[in-house]
């Protein structure tokens, strides 16, 4: 299997950046070696499928819209009506998702090849990417695990909330070069690291 | 303009892209009556109050929805998922 390379290239530069004299706003960091699986279910299988995700993940998905969970480096959200991204560091994520959603229930989709996944941790995360992307971030709207898909500059991003101050951000890996630097442009203002 | 989509919430408009009017009824595909079929393609009401159109999330879920919108203020009625309109396929449904 070929060895997955960074998106990034020489985009990504380790260290402070920007006004960091001033503090280190957030925290920008590339996940690496993960699998990211797309499960779709049909209309009237949602339920087993979210149960079979649950049952290879370990994460209790609540059916409801935008709902997930994350544990280390799993994660789980929905992002539209019966379709989930899944997230593991095992690359036989997309192997157990087919075992357990057979073509009845739904279908899976590696995206592993077609995705670079950043996460943005720091006390003024939502003030950045609140420059980037017109949804609500702050946490009574977008709550811990849930997931949102949404656009910045017309490119299609999936996000999910980990905790009161930390997103994971899925891009398509074709632009995660350009959104790389323009992510670091926006959080200059506030000074952030690259991890 | 906020589109409140019954998945996402509510959103942008740059999010979403006009799928045209909702209030169109198509011909019987086996009708040759030219006058109706040139109705269908073309003529639109363009109505100033409630109008029925179709968007699509594009930007956020990709579901297509029902927006009843009124064309001169453009409050919004309703929003709903056009699957779950009586008469149009469901999308999502098994082939």
């Amino acid at each position: 299997m070929a060895e997955p390379q960074s998106a990034l290239g020489h985009a990504f530069v380790p260290g402070d950046h920007g006004n960091a004299a001033g503090g280190i706003g957030i925290t920008l960091h590339e996940r690496a070696a993960l699998s990211i699986v797309q499960v779709t279910a049909w209309r009237e299988t949602i339920p087993a499928v979210v149960t079979a995700i649950s049952n290879v993940t370990g994460l209790n998905v609540p059916d409801k819209p935008g709902a997930g969970r994350s544990a280390g480096e799993k994660s789980v959200f929905g992002f539209a009506p019966g379709r989930y991204f899944v997230v593991a560091q095992a690359s036989d994520l997309e192997e157990r998702l087919r075992s357990a959603v057979h073509l009845e229930a739904g279908t899976v989709i590696n995206l592993t090849h077609g995705r670079t996944a950043i996460r943005v941790k720091g006390p003024w995360s939502e003030w950045v990417l609140s420059k980037l992307f017109a949804i609500d971030f702050s946490e009574h709207a977008f709550p811990v695990g849930f997931g949102r898909a949404t656009l910045h500059h017309d490119i299609h991003t999936n996000i999910q909330r980990i905790d009161e101050e930390t997103f994971d951000l899925y891009v398509f890996r074709t632009f995660a070069r350009s959104f790389w630097l323009t992510l670091g442009h926006a959080a200059a203002e506030v000074g952030y690291r690259v991890e | 303009m906020i589109i409140k989509c019954p998945y996402c919430g509510p959103r942008d408009v740059i999010e979403f892209t006009y799928q045209g009017d909702a209030t169109r009824q198509r011909p019987d595909p086996a009708s040759s009556d030219q006058i109706a079929w040139n109705a269908y393609v073309y003529d639109r009401a363009n109505p100033m109050g409630s109008h029925r159109e179709f968007w699509l999330h594009s930007g956020g879920c990709r579901q297509h929805l029902i927006v009843t919108r009124d064309m001169a203020t453009h409050v919004i009625s309703s929003v709903g998922f056009a699957r779950d309109t009586t008469g149009t396929a469901k999308s999502g449904d098994r082939p």
